[in-house]
């Protein structure tokens, strides 16, 4: 793909070279998607000193790269920074458009009001309401041995939405708007990331504290603080020589878009022997499934027509593996009723049995599941964010969240440093982000993670004991606004506040 | 607020007349009075020192290994507030000043706090932005006592033309390299001199900070004196220190270089400390009037220092130079 692209705009580009990079060096202001997009010319004549110099270098411009590059742009103390984004994908030179007559793409992500206020801050949020997007008030959660189901409403929480599901690259292409109107200092390089050196060499000249990337073409670019923002398998991580801990889960979700007859306004999960099920909304008749299962499962119902699918969906979502849990009421003959406390909140709480599927929209994407962490997020000119740094399942679509919640973090602490003139590739500033966000994030991966192995096992006491704690949850208001605000983003730690 | 009853603590001390009977320019506290007293060793002759001509002009590229520690030229010596055991003491842990983790580090864990209230009063002072990244653009400023520049770079990275100063010819060796690292910092202008040579070339800036240094020197007073001449009229002048108290032997000196071994014991003596009175008086002679004082808090949890009212342990005096 890159090589394409590198040879059709190869011609104009090697003409442009030399202006363009004499007119970087002044930090001349370069649009994205537009005419300065540097290209692969390897000017062996040029010396060191004229290679181009960024303050900041976002390795990854997916979602979490764009919107610190948006943060950056949008806060005052730090909308003269000049950025570098290093990504060879496509999909940031061409600024194409979104048609909203296609039906959704299975990749999704599950925006929490707490990212939404950070989208709005920077200004990237009416963007993505141009295009589609969902909300959803209510969530229902239960599992297939029909002992207990949870709901929740958003109003018990005195909120509007529960969150709001919307499609990766609606919120990429936001948050490249928002940059590219920004009128920042920004610069893309179609390239990959092939070396990084932390401590020059040669620490003469005025380039000894910066860090210097080599490009996939065998150019170089200096920099005054490196991101890795490029996902689980992040090359800024291995050249940096950060070590991760993890494991995997013998477990891939199947992740797909299904049409229903109805619109639906409701996120639905519900835990099935192998793992969890999810159908959340993404607009207009259509969901979006992500189907935790065995790898071997994962890759038969990649394969197997898209009737016998759906039908399998259908029956993993309401009427397959066992019963429906039966409706509480006051005082009903629930195995659980002792727990039912009197300031049960909604009166439809009602169990209520999801849409039905009528219709595969997209294609079936397998994605191993994985656990992830970074042992540090930042190191002397280097700094890791988003799945660079943790790498999640999508169980509760936290993992988005979590890398905005990073990006947001990293930009305000780079503002905090230029506010009082620290060098803003320095490890002692980079530490305050990574304890900003380190046990937020090491919070939700446990959390996350013990879900994950509450629900792998099917064993007769461990799930009268779930269910008990469904309806637990059910019955204690107090403790599901806790959760609930936990899990829209805005609480730091559950249950302690 | 604190800072503005010790202002007035120490403006009714300073009242001369009526109350007191102790005659106007006379320091009402014995204490202090004796204290100004014992500091006058610094006019004693200091030995000759081998190497008698250390401010030579940086190398372009100097050996960073360690040179033996030079003391300060003889022609410093005529007319200072320069203690030569401080000076020594600091030669020989230059090597480490940017080192976030050496004996520097409770400095540098402090930097971004001393930094915080700089950026705030100073805004206000000169009328700047403090949402700017660069508000001190075309101020002087000096840095007066600067060590490895861990002030000045900062100072230079908000735009401001700084001058860094220090009687330690290898702090500003190291000061020079390090700032020549960075463009934003390679203009800063290091001298091995001291603030009274400054003040006989006539100098005169902005605002002048001595940051963690009063402690340090001889003769506080004639120190304040320098610094007052150094600063234009309606300047600033910015001082921090340590208190002279209890607290301040018991975090300061025992806990910090002692039991947790931050600094290198003997870093600090106690009794050369300046309760925030005593400065705002040495000030006040000086025609430099102190408006705001702060203080540091460490929060051992996080590890981080934070401005506060509590002007007990280590504080930090921002002052105008008043107009005559």
């Amino acid at each position: 793909m890159i090589r394409r692209i590198s040879t059709r705009q190869w011609a104009f580009h090697r003409h442009a070279w030399k202006s363009v990079n004499r007119t970087l060096s002044s930090g001349a202001e370069a649009k994205l998607a537009g005419a300065s997009i540097e290209q692969g010319s390897a000017d062996k004549q040029r010396s060191e000193s004229n290679l181009p110099v960024h303050d900041v270098a976002i390795v990854g411009g997916g979602m979490v790269g764009m919107a610190l590059a948006c943060s950056l742009a949008k806060l005052p103390l730090t909308n003269h920074l000049n950025i570098a984004i290093v990504d060879s994908n496509p999909a940031l030179q061409n600024g194409q458009s979104i048609k909203k007559e296609t039906p959704p793409d299975p990749r999704v992500s599950t925006v929490t009001p707490a990212t939404r206020a950070l989208f709005q801050d920077v200004g990237a949020w009416k963007y993505v309401e141009e295009h589609r997007h969902a909300y959803f008030d209510r969530m229902q959660v239960w599992d297939y041995t029909g002992l207990g189901y949870t709901k929740y409403h958003a109003r018990d929480a005195n909120k509007e939405v529960l969150g709001c599901v919307v499609e990766n690259k609606v919120l990429h292409k936001s948050l490249l708007s928002c940059l590219q109107d920004s009128g920042s200092q920004h610069k893309l390089y179609p390239l990959r990331l092939s070396s990084m050196h932390l401590e020059p060499a040669s620490a003469s000249s005025h380039h000894g504290s910066l860090a210097k990337l080599e490009l996939s073409d065998g150019n170089s670019l200096y920099a005054k603080l490196v991101v890795g923002a490029d996902g689980s398998k992040s090359r800024v991580k291995e050249l940096a020589g950060i070590s991760s801990t993890g494991w995997k889960y013998s477990q891939n979700a199947v992740i797909c878009t299904v049409e229903h007859m109805e619109e639906n306004r409701c996120a639905w999960q519900r835990f099935l022997p192998n793992g969890p099920v999810a159908l959340l909304p993404v607009g207009d008749k259509f969901s979006n499934i992500v189907w935790t299962m065995d790898p071997e499962d994962s890759l038969n119902r990649k394969s197997m027509s898209e009737v016998d699918f759906v039908k399998e969906v259908n029956r993993a979502l309401d009427n397959g593996y066992g019963p429906r849990p039966k409706s509480q009421s006051f005082g009903g003959a629930s195995p659980f009723s002792w727990l039912t406390a009197k300031n049960t909140v909604s009166a439809d709480d009602c169990f209520e049995i999801p849409p039905k599927i009528t219709k595969l929209a997209s294609e079936r994407m397998v994605f191993p599941l994985s656990l992830k962490h970074a042992n540090s997020y930042a190191k002397k000119h280097v700094v890791l964010i988003g799945d660079a740094a943790h790498t999640v399942h999508p169980l509760a679509g936290q993992g988005v969240n979590m890398g905005f919640g990073d990006a947001f973090s990293l930009s305000n602490v780079i503002a905090e440093g230029i506010a009082v003139g620290s060098d803003i590739g320095e490890v002692s500033l980079l530490r305050r982000y990574e304890s900003d966000r380190k046990p937020a994030n090491l919070t939700m991966m446990a959390i996350l993670d013990g879900f994950q192995k509450a629900y792998s096992v099917d064993f007769g006491p461990l799930n009268v004991l779930r269910a008990a704690a469904f309806q637990g949850v059910q019955s204690f208001s107090p403790l599901k606004r806790n959760i609930m605000s936990y899990a829209s983003g805005e609480q730091r730690f559950p249950l302690f506040s | 607020m604190i800072p503005r009853q010790i202002l007035a603590r120490a403006r009714s001390l300073a009242r001369p007349a009526g109350r007191s009977s102790q005659p106007a320019n006379h320091y009402p506290s014995l204490e202090f009075h004796h204290k100004l007293r014992t500091r006058c060793y610094s006019e004693a002759p200091l030995p000759s020192p081998a190497a008698a001509n250390p401010v030579t002009p940086v190398s372009p590229e100097p050996p960073l290994v360690p040179v033996a520690a030079h003391l300060p030229a003889a022609d410093l010596r005529s007319k200072s507030s320069l203690n030569e055991a401080e000076l020594k003491k600091f030669a020989a842990i230059s090597e480490t000043w940017w080192d976030a983790d050496g004996p520097f580090k409770p400095l540098h864990a402090m930097n971004p706090t001393r930094l915080a209230f700089l950026r705030s009063t100073l805004c206000r002072h000169f009328g700047k932005d403090p949402c700017c990244s660069r508000p001190f653009e075309g101020l002087k400023f000096v840095d007066v006592g600067c060590g490895g520049g861990i002030l000045s770079e900062p100072l230079a990275r908000m735009g401001a033309s700084v001058t860094g100063v220090d009687a330690v010819e290898k702090n500003i060796r190291i000061a020079r390299l390090h700032a020549d690292l960075d463009p934003t910092t390679s203009s800063i202008d290091y001298l091995c001199t001291t603030a009274e040579k400054l003040v006989e070339e006539q100098r005169k800036f902005d605002a002048v900070l001595a940051l963690e240094v009063i402690e340090h020197v001889a003769d506080p007073a004639d120190f304040c004196k320098s610094l007052s001449s150094l600063t234009e009229y309606s300047g600033a002048t910015v001082i921090s220190t340590i208190n002279r108290s209890m607290r301040a032997y018991a975090t300061a000196i025992v806990m910090a270089e002692y039991v947790l071994r931050w600094l290198p014991a003997g870093t600090h003596d106690w009794s050369s400390f300046l309760t925030p009175e005593e400065l705002v008086l040495i000030l006040q002679r000086t025609s430099v009037s102190v408006q705001e004082m702060a203080g540091f808090a460490y929060n051992p949890l996080t590890g981080r220092w934070s401005l506060s009212d509590d002007v007990g342990v280590n504080f930090i005096a921002y002052a105008t130079k008043n107009r005559e």
